[in-house]
């Protein structure tokens, strides 16, 4: 996140980050019975990054698709910069696009892979060679032309393919899981190099991934998709500290869910066990209802005895963390929550009363499914 | 309809007229259209010559599939397993005869175990015999001919099945307590199964379809192939019509059991983890070198007399057991001579016409069926496989029935005595040779790459001309080979279609043999032979993947 809170290029970024430029609106698609993009609209501001996030299977890269044209909508537009080009072909769309296994041609040297689509372009001779030039010293791979991709790693390949897919100088760069290829060790490298040379080109871009911190650092702004649904749009701090649905609260870092009963008149969700904690819900929440209780490790901790917002419960294991600890605590009365606390703080088998911190994040709650999860089943 | 569609619709189209439609004008000749009548099948039923012949294209092929299956698996587990000196270069002559045109390998046996070759004439000689000790004729000297040319079917599948052979899997039944002959009949013949089963199908559908051996060998013993040619060239139009029909559907009937035996049988998890180490063997590896090296001697010889017979000069040996006299005299004729040198002239534009024609239709099916997702791809690809299913004599027949007619409002032109028919046969043929290559191709093919080019601004030509060619070059080149050769050494459709200004060199072959002119049938062979395996060697290697990985091979 530091790259993208205090680095010049990102403030250029956000500068220009104002004026609409790509715009999805009412994008259907369907696969026989199977819905996978519903009515889905969302804009994407000139010069913004936008991290198209979701699980697998919950229709991110088919959107990714019906941008590039690979994929015609059942119904809806794609439009940039107010042109319509849903009719148009992918060749004529003017879309740089990163693949997820970069499908660089195997059978053209570095140079030539990067030079396809100047050529497909008809641009001439020198005029190439120096684009290509410019495309590779811009992802530190000058001198690379002569190179056959498949000499070459995986983190080279990923950057001969953003090179190959700036240097025709696109509208649009559309990246699709661009780091999954990779290994562990590699991918936080890659990313920040990534997120320099998309912030120094100063294209509109979006990008699909499954992973958070990847949409997080690489993303202006995050749009969850949850079958084929857009769950929420916002930055990351939006979507962490206030998601818009129970499921984005699940998605979007550790959380527990237990069951709970909303008291309208005084903002707090009863506990099973009889506590109350303040929370957060939607004003149309009636009063009694059932609710999912949404809470994170750390706005939960361990109060001393008994009180009106001490929950009792029994630790049940500790998940070492470094310098913090997570306590897996089954209350009374029903459900399962974890605490973020320092090591020492309990034991498992303890008796422990666990209260939401007065300055923390209040819970949130959701109309409720009568299902207490713990983070991990949450997720 | 969109534009692909269309495009896809068309070429469904053709192939129907080139694929199914001469089936199904064979199909209605036999049943006397527009009489509508099952008196020809009634005749046929009748005839006892007929259902010794259909018996004997069966067990003759059951009966070849076993001797095939008997030499080509141990030597599969004896090249595949085991290390000793000049294994690969032994392992690589063992499979040689799949280079050969059919044809070729017939009138080879024919000179080396004839009545009248090296065999049987040092036989005569020695043991002082006046008449040849025995005559290469009858269903023996079919089976010995088909499990010599056939072997190597079960040879390349068992070899492939092994080297994908997970060892793991074998150290994990060893590492339970089997012992080596158990490991053998629990795990590694069950995971084999795919691919003997696939060897299995192969040669059976080649020896159903097998036209040569019978053809030269057979004498009155007569199977289906070849009483339809007979029935044809006897002017008896309905009962080949009959003949041809039945035999098809001997064919798919064969086709469809075996399939059906291994329906719900697929042996996952092979395929993965590395293949077995071979076995360095010990004192025996002498021994299995020497075996090796004389079994490759064997295997060999039949070539190695065609070539020495090509040196003959005409009416120069006669009572001799090896020829007196050897020059090259035979090859200058072919070559000086105008009418020695027509046959090699028209196999050559022929099989490249016909090679062109095919790989342009399997190439266009495939891409529009892959990379264009057009709801006609099964259908597309189901037409073109159809010529691989059904013996050669059924299309050549039907080809004829069909294009001997002047009626083009229903698709009928008179083709058959021009010089159009050969080619168009041909590539009727090779269809599924380069259609399952382009289909192949494309489906290895990421579909990504066509996606990048596209976003990169390339139209349809530009991502055809510079990704797809280059990278489906291989397959295309492997399937198109497999195609050329068929057609150069084609004997099948030939004998019924040819004429005498496009006859091919097969046809030159075998009435050279006729005329006497053995060592100039010999020349030809070996023209012949070297054609094919420069062919082969040269683009056709990867051929090897395709044979063995999806039992593609055409029968003789």
């Amino acid at each position: 996140m530091t790259e993208k809170d205090g680095s010049p290029n990102q403030s250029a970024s956000l500068r220009s980050a104002t004026r609409p430029y790509l715009s999805l609106d009412h994008l259907e698609k369907t696969f026989g019975s199977l819905r996978v993009t519903a009515d889905l609209s969302l804009v994407v501001s000139e010069g913004e990054i936008l991290a198209l996030l979701g699980p697998s299977g919950s229709g991110k890269t088919t959107v990714l698709r019906l941008i590039a044209g690979f994929e015609t909508p059942d119904s809806g537009r794609v439009l940039v910069d107010g042109e319509d080009v849903t009719p148009l072909p992918p060749e004529r769309r003017r879309f740089g696009i990163v693949f997820q296994h970069y499908a660089l041609f195997p059978h053209m040297t570095v140079g030539e892979n990067v030079a396809f689509g100047l050529e497909a372009r008809r641009r001439k001779g020198p005029e190439v060679r120096d684009r290509v030039a410019r495309a590779l010293a811009a992802v530190d791979l000058a001198g690379f032309e002569r190179r056959k991709v498949t000499e070459i790693s995986g983190g080279q390949q990923q950057r001969v393919a953003l090179a190959r897919a700036l240097a025709p100088e696109p509208r649009i760069l559309l990246l699709d899981e661009p780091l999954s290829n990779l290994d562990p060790s590699l991918r936080e490298r890659t990313r920040r190099e990534l997120a320099r040379i998309i912030r120094a080109a100063g294209i509109t871009t979006l990008f699909v991934t499954h992973e958070q911190d990847e949409a997080f650092e690489l993303g202006d702004r995050v749009a969850l998709l949850h079958e084929g649904k857009l769950e929420q749009l916002g930055t990351a701090r939006e979507l962490y500290s206030s998601p818009a649905t129970r499921f984005v609260a699940g998605f979007i870092g550790r959380s527990s869910v237990i069951p709970g009963v909303w008291e309208k008149a005084t903002g707090r969700a009863r506990l099973p066990g009889g506590a109350a904690w303040r929370a957060v819900a939607d004003s149309d929440l009636l009063d009694g209802a059932p609710v999912d209780v949404v809470v994170r490790p750390e706005a939960l901790t361990f109060a001393g005895a008994r009180n009106g917002t001490a929950a009792e419960g029994r630790v049940l294991e500790t998940r070492f963390a470094g310098h913090e600890t997570y306590f897996s605590v089954a209350l009374e009365g029903g459900g399962e929550v974890e605490v973020l606390a320092v090591p020492d703080a309990a034991q498992p088998g303890w008796k422990v009363f666990v209260a939401p911190l007065p300055a923390g994040p209040l819970p949130r709650v959701y109309p409720g499914t009568g299902l207490s999860l713990s983070p991990v089943e949450a997720k | 309809m969109t534009r692909r569609n269309l495009a896809a619709a068309f070429l469904a189209l053709l192939l129907l007229w080139l694929v199914g439609y001469p089936l199904l004008v064979t199909l209605a000749q036999a049943l006397e259209a527009p009489r509508w009548t099952l008196q020809h099948f009634t005749e046929f039923a009748r005839r006892p010559e007929e259902w010794r012949a259909l018996w004997a294209s069966i067990w003759i092929s059951l009966v070849t599939v076993g001797l095939a299956a008997a030499i080509g698996v141990p030597l599969a587990f004896l090249f595949e397993r085991a290390e000793f000196p000049g294994r690969r270069v032994l392992g690589s002559l063992v499979a040689l005869p799949v280079v050969l045109p059919p044809l070729v390998g017939v009138i080879a046996f024919l000179f080396l175990y004839g009545e009248s070759g090296f065999v049987a004439r040092g036989i005569q000689a020695v043991f002082r015999l006046e008449e040849p000790p025995w005559r290469l004729a009858g269903p023996a000297a079919v089976l010995l001919v088909h499990a010599y040319t056939m072997y190597v079917y079960f040879y390349l599948f068992t070899r492939a099945g092994l080297a994908r052979l997970d060892a793991a899997l074998l150290e994990a039944a060893a590492g339970l307590g089997a012992r080596p002959r158990t490991v053998l009949t629990r795990v590694t013949l069950p995971l084999l199964r795919p691919a003997l089963t696939g060897a299995a199908l192969l040669t059976f559908m080649t020896s159903l379809a097998s036209f040569s051996a019978p053809y030269v060998f057979g004498g009155g013993f007569r199977v289906m192939t070849t009483q339809i040619v007979a029935s044809k060239l006897n002017g008896d139009i309905p009962a080949a019509m009959v003949e041809t029909v039945t035999l098809a559907a001997v064919a798919l009937i064969g086709l469809a059991l075996i399939q059906r035996s291994e329906t719900g049988r697929v042996v996952a998890g092979g395929g993965r983890g590395v293949a077995p180490a071979r076995r360095q063997l010990g004192r025996s590896r002498r021994f299995v070198a020497g075996f090796g090296w004389v079994l490759a001697a064997i295997l060999l010889l039949p070539h190695a007399t065609l070539l020495l017979v090509s040196l003959v000069p005409r009416s120069t040996w006669t009572i001799e057991i090896l020829p007196p006299v050897l020059n090259l005299s035979n090859y200058a004729a072919l070559f000086s001579e105008p009418e020695r040198l027509r046959p090699l002239v028209n196999s050559l534009w022929m099989a490249v016409a016909a090679t062109a024609g095919a790989l342009v239709l399997g190439f266009a099916a495939a891409r529009l069926a892959v990379r264009g997702r057009t709801p006609l791809g099964g259908t597309l690809e189901t037409l073109l496989a159809i010529p691989w299913a059904l013996p050669g004599t059924v299309f050549a027949v039907a080809l004829s029935a069909t294009f001997s007619v002047h009626a083009p409002w229903v698709g009928r032109f008179v083709l058959v005595g021009t010089a159009a028919i050969l080619p168009l046969g041909y590539l009727v043929r090779n269809l599924p040779l380069t259609g399952r290559a382009a289909f192949g191709g494309f489906r290895q093919l990421d579909p990504a790459l066509d996606e990048a080019a596209s976003s990169l601004g390339a139209g349809w030509w530009k991502r055809l001309s510079r990704v797809d060619l280059p990278l489906l070059a291989p397959a295309l080149a492997a399937g198109a080979s497999l195609a050329f050769l068929t057609a150069l050494g084609d004997f099948v459709i030939s004998i019924v279609l040819y004429t005498f200004e496009t006859r091919p060199i097969s046809i030159e072959i075998l009435s050279s043999l006729r005329l006497q002119e053995t060592g100039v049938a010999a020349a030809y062979g070996v023209v012949l032979a070297a054609l094919s395996a420069a062919v082969f060697f040269l683009w056709g290697r990867r051929g090897d993947e395709m044979r063995t990985g999806s039992g593609l091979h055409l029968p003789h």
